[in-house]
């Protein structure tokens, strides 16, 4: 069996404020192998983010990874020395953010930035630099690169700027990327392109991706799998067609219940009621448990995973239980 | 939104255009234009770069060198404006009590003054912005330590300081240069850092350390080009500063010696016959100083109105 590229068992990151821990990740398991797409979904303060900066090293203070393990091809992550933590970031694992007008440096021209990241870890030389830089934007479909690479940021439309962005965490054809949000500031027929090219990508280059995302729909198109956070903890994992046919934790149901595509027009649209715990005061036991229809006393002890198939598991006292159909 | 991931389009087609107009039009063009647009400015853009340019062409255009004694005559000493030398050239602007053609002290004292004022301010640019991105950069005791320097430095007038310091370190450019750059890196260095500050909450600073990238060069190359729009202001308004400072310490008779006369000196040597109506002597130097100062923070706030994003159309 091959090594999976991202293996994290039990990751906790907690961040020690005045107020109290806010424990933001709270034992997260995830793997992803080589080639494929992790979708992490979850709402805001569900701790997504907080885990894909925890892949990356980027934790700062007073956050910190409490306990658990990363390993990434087989390498323990944890507790790394910083110069470690240095050259695999942005070299082996590269992260793709949100907002693509704020991540690139408004100052320096595309091509600048792009070769930066090579020279950042191999010594080559400016023309084999640039080579690999224009050669990464053909990659994300950038017509005409080298016109691009003199232009500067402010030159560029925000799905351009985005696609520069993607084609800087591939130049260096990394192992992992860490895609946090990356459409979500985009015009939606801009997200569909990019969504459809990074699929592409991944599956031709084999590089592992994990996206991060609060829309359930992006992930359905794009994932191989998908794992659902609440309350910094991964309350559903599995295979993506799986889990959105037959979901098993309430919250996962009440995401797929909301979506808008799923009413009919006149009708109200479903919600899930009530609003995300503060992480600062998680309740003892599933984080869901206030806002769980289901919900009884078996909530208020923490749920341990449960593996219905070798291919899912889930934290919840309550699943549902598959619907069997007459044909399977 | 299920259908987002819809059949991959065509390339090519999906590409949206970019907004880039012009493909010749650079930052630098546009700030060029930009600047351009205010008459005031270009006139003293244009004024500065007279000023500047006597200046470096000194030796051509004077008569006299008034740095080599023997060209000096005592018998022309104070001279009005006109009058003809032994020599046999005229006094354009009158002469001072050596025997100095006003005119060439003053070409010659501009020399002086501007380079003064600029190798100072680039000195202390230099190591105030260093210490300002470091200290925003590396955050916590080092800032605090750093800042509270800054804070001091700025609370004593500048012109006390260059004073005191002057006075001990003795008379010459060398030592004037050290004393203008003592009182002003702190200038540079909390402008740099207010501004760095800002920089580095940004999440291109983020995605630089994502990409694995050292601290010098985050610092360096990715930090300190977006903080580089308020040093240059800073940089013209604190050259301005620099040479009304050598030019006041000159005057009060501890900066730049009589035989290297700048501005300040040519002041100050004629300020004892304002009186007997030898106005000339204090008067052209004067107003050669004004007209320089003037003109660089005319330049100055051109370029901060231009530089200011906030201002930006």
């Amino acid at each position: 069996m091959t090594v999976p590229t991202l293996d994290i068992v039990d990751l906790k990151t907690h961040f020690f404020t005045r107020d109290g821990v806010a424990k933001a990740v709270d034992g997260v398991s995830l793997h992803v192998m080589p080639g494929e797409i992790l979708g992490i979904v979850g709402e805001s303060g569900s701790g997504k983010t907080v885990t894909g900066f925890s892949i990356m090293g980027l934790v700062d203070p007073p956050g910190r990874i409490v306990s658990g393990s990363i390993k990434f091809k087989g390498e323990e992550l944890v507790g790394a020395p910083p110069e470690r933590w240095r050259q695999i970031r942005g070299h082996r694992i590269a992260m793709v953010f949100q907002d693509p007008m704020m991540t690139l440096n408004p100052v320096l021209k595309v091509g600048t930035q792009i070769t930066e990241a090579i020279l950042a870890h191999e010594k080559v030389d400016g023309g084999e630099a640039r080579r690999r830089a224009r050669e990464s934007l053909v990659a994300v479909g950038i017509p005409s690169p080298d016109e691009r690479l003199e232009a500067y940021p402010h030159q560029l439309s925000g799905g351009m700027r985005q696609r520069v962005a993607i084609a800087i965490a591939l130049v260096n054809k990394p192992d992992l990327i860490i895609a946090d949000e990356p459409t979500t500031a985009l015009d939606v027929t801009i997200q569909g392109q990019i969504l459809a090219e990074v699929q592409a990508l991944a599956k031709r280059t084999g590089t592992a991706l994990v996206w991060i995302t609060h829309d359930l729909g992006v992930v359905a198109g794009l994932s191989d799998r998908i794992a659902v956070m609440y309350g910094g903890r991964v309350v559903e994992q599995g295979p993506t067609d799986d889990v959105l046919e037959r979901p098993y934790h309430q919250y996962t149901v009440g995401l797929l219940g909301s979506l808008p595509t799923r009413n009919k027009r006149g009708e109200r649209l479903v919600q899930i009621p009530g609003m995300a715990p503060s992480l600062l005061k998680l309740p003892v036991g599933c984080a869901f448990q206030a806002r769980c229809p289901r919900a009884d006393i078996a909530c208020a002890v923490e749920p341990p995973v449960v593996r219905p198939t070798p291919s899912r598991e889930h934290r919840c006292a309550h699943p549902h239980v598959p619907v069997m159909r007459a044909a399977e | 939104m299920t259908d987002t991931a819809a059949p991959p389009h065509d390339l090519v087609t999906a590409v949206q255009p970019t907004t880039a107009k012009d493909k010749a039009e650079t930052p630098f063009r546009r700030f060029v234009s930009e600047f351009l647009e205010d008459r005031v400015a270009v006139g003293a853009l244009i004024l500065l770069l007279a000023i500047v340019t006597l200046a470096i062409i000194a030796p051509w255009i004077t008569p006299q060198n008034p740095y080599d004694l023997a060209q000096v005559d005592i018998m022309d000493s104070r001279r009005p404006p006109g009058t003809t030398s032994m020599e046999g050239y005229t006094f354009i602007l009158g002469s001072d009590g050596a025997g100095r053609d006003l005119y060439s002290a003053i070409i010659y004292g501009l020399r002086i003054s501007l380079s003064v004022g600029v190798l100072s301010g680039l000195i202390a640019l230099a190591i105030g912005a260093s210490v300002g991105l470091i200290a925003a950069y590396v955050g916590g005791r080092t800032e605090t330590i750093i800042m509270r320097i800054v804070d001091l430095q700025l609370s004593l007038p500048s012109i006390l300081v260059a004073l005191i310091l002057v006075a001990m370190l003795g008379k010459g450019v060398d030592k004037i240069i050290l004393a203008l750059v003592i009182v002003q890196w702190a200038y540079y260095a909390r402008t740099v850092r207010g501004s760095a500050l800002v920089e580095r909450r940004k999440e291109y600073v983020e995605a630089a350390t994502c990409l694995g990238l050292s601290h010098s060069r985050i610092v360096f190359r990715h930090i300190l080009p977006n903080c580089m729009a308020p040093l240059i202001v800073v940089g013209t308004v604190q050259t301005a500063h620099a040479i009304a400072l050598e030019a006041t310490l000159s005057f009060l008779g501890v900066g730049l010696p009589q035989t290297e006369p700048s501005l300040g000196v040519l002041i100050s040597n004629g300020f004892q016959y304002m009186l007997s109506g030898r106005y000339w002597i204090s008067f052209f130097p004067g107003v050669a100083l004004l007209l320089t100062i003037v003109a660089i923070n005319l330049v100055g706030d051109r370029l901060r109105d231009v530089l200011n994003p906030r201002l930006k159309r």
